[in-house]
């Protein structure tokens, strides 16, 4: 690394601009715990990091009349202890909470999380299946993007050159609205998805879906947004014959590759099992509320 | 290469010192401070054995830019006995003999010690869970359990007795 410097800006404006100056790569910098690990193995060279942890708002949750806001940068740590959060979208804290150990908690972040772009992430899923938003600070001013438009490929993102995430926002559920996230390792902590599953449903006063969103992870260069398995949900209780369409449109949605982990078969098969688990947990979730 | 100068506390005193870009919060802390309590076993992550408390919060200090320390108050295992008197925890593995080549005890204690300050009464399986980012090559990790459990009784003021030698 023969050039690389560091700035820690205390305002957007101020990184907005350090980033417009910069010739070479820059990198932002919010838990480190992707960025870290490659910059030791030179799997990344940046010129810049910028650290975007002292610029207000990038860490905290702030809950507003219809969406709770959540700072790009803020630890998973802040994220599991935000009651507030939690009741509202378990499935959203579940994902986060799964990253790594009470270490990795301190530091990771959901901006980290999607934008290091691994299809196994395991906090993208519930929040896009939760229809959550980036907001985006870039030369142009800002702009949002749904969830599902930042990553594009693996280690790819949409993002422009100078543009970063400042926040999430995420819209609070509504009556009968719940989620769960699911993943499948073969140990129980400190490991890789092999299969992730988000589902978000929304029911009516009896029990039948109205409203459903199933995101996958680990099963595409890119996560899943199952069309087809939300489908299957939609105007149906949670029978045998509901899960049955959902675990097989589960399947149909997954373009995997094999690799350690798993073969192709095996994370379409354990796809179709995790969609069914996680809609269980989410429609009993939603039914309570 | 510019260095950056970063103000901070460590163990609770005011240190400065200068550091390169791409130096972690690790590298300062041994090669620059001093402070070799504080293990390198892997730099990604995985091992715990750099764990040091950043802002109430342990972190692997091998995963953080020794730049990102400015204003920050960290602790590491060298701050965890008050002068010659020892941490609970750290009591306690000496009577538990929980370490054999003592790697990983550092990252152990500041682990354990920051369990204890969130919840002085863990179940068996919140500690496992807890300290599931520190790895242990020789123990099989029941004496470590059984000892943070037995410190955490002691700090809540009961007596455990101390195992047979
Ligand atoms: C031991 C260990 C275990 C792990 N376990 C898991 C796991 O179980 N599941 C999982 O999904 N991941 C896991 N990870 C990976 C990692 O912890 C997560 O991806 C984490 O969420 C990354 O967040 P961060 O804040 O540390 O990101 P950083 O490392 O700071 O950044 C990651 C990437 O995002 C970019 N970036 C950061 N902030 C922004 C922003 N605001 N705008 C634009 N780009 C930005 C950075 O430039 C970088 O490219 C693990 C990592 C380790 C070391
Ligand atoms: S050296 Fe930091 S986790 Fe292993
Ligand atoms: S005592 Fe040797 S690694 Fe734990």
């Amino acid at each position: 690394m023969p050039n690389l410097s560091f700035a820690a800006p205390t305002s957007v404006d101020e990184a907005v601009k350090i980033l417009a100056g910069a010739s070479g790569m820059a990198k932002m910098l919010a838990g480190g715990t992707d960025l870290l690990v490659q910059l030791r193995s030179g799997r990344t060279r940046p010129e810049l990091i910028v650290d975007t942890k002292r610029i207000p708002g990038l860490i905290g949750i702030r809950e507003e009349s219809d969406r709770f806001v959540i700072g790009a940068s803020t630890p998973g740590v802040m994220i599991y202890e935000n009651e507030a959060l939690t009741r509202a979208w378990p499935g959203i804290v579940e994902g986060m909470d799964l990253i790594g150990s009470e270490q990795i908690q301190g530091r990771a972040s959901l901006a980290g999380n999607l934008c290091n772009a691994s299809p196994a992430a395991d906090s993208v899923p519930a929040l896009i299946a939760a229809r959550a938003t980036a907001v985006i600070a870039g030369p142009s001013g800002r702009r949002e993007a749904p969830v599902e438009a930042i990553v594009t490929g693996p280690g790819q993102t949409s993002l422009q050159k100078g543009e970063f995430i400042v926040e999430f926002h995420v819209p609070k559920p509504k009556p009968h609205q719940s989620d769960a996230y699911l993943r499948f390792i073969p140990r129980t902590e400190m490991d890789i998805a092999v299969v992730g599953c988000g589902v978000n449903v929304t029911l009516d006063g009896n029990g039948v879906c109205t409203d459903a969103r199933v995101v996958l992870g680990a099963v595409a260069p890119t996560q899943v947004i199952a069309e087809e398995a939300a489908a299957a949900l939609i105007g149906h209780k949670l029978d045998n014959d509901t899960l049955s369409k959902l675990d097989a449109a589960a399947g149909r949605a997954c373009k995997p590759i094999s690799d350690k982990r798993g073969t192709i078969e095996y994370r379409i098969k354990v796809a179709g099992v995790l969609a069914r688990r996680a809609a269980a947990i989410a429609f009993e979730r939603a039914a309570q509320r | 290469m510019a260095k950056t100068h970063v103000t901070t506390i460590i163990n609770g005193e005011p240190v400065e010192f200068l550091c390169e870009p791409q130096q972690t919060l690790l590298d300062v802390l041994r090669d620059e401070l001093n402070l070799t309590g504080s293990k390198e076993g892997c730099s990604s992550g995985d091992c715990g054995a750099c764990t040091v408390i950043v802002d109430g919060n342990i972190v692997c200090a091998c995963l953080m830019l020794g730049a990102e320390a400015e204003g920050r108050n960290i602790t590491t295992v060298e701050g965890i006995a008050e002068g010659d008197k020892l941490h609970p925890v750290q009591q306690k593995f000496l009577e538990h003999a929980a370490l054999q080549c003592g790697f990983c005890t550092p990252g152990f204690i500041v682990a354990a010690k920051a369990l204890l300050d969130h919840n002085l009464n863990p179940t068996e399986e919140e500690t496992r869970y807890w300290l599931a980012g520190n790895l242990c090559r020789c123990t099989g990790y029941d004496k470590i359990i059984r000892a943070v459990l037995d410190a955490a009784a002691v700090m809540r003021g009961e007596n455990p007795p101390s195992p047979a030698a």
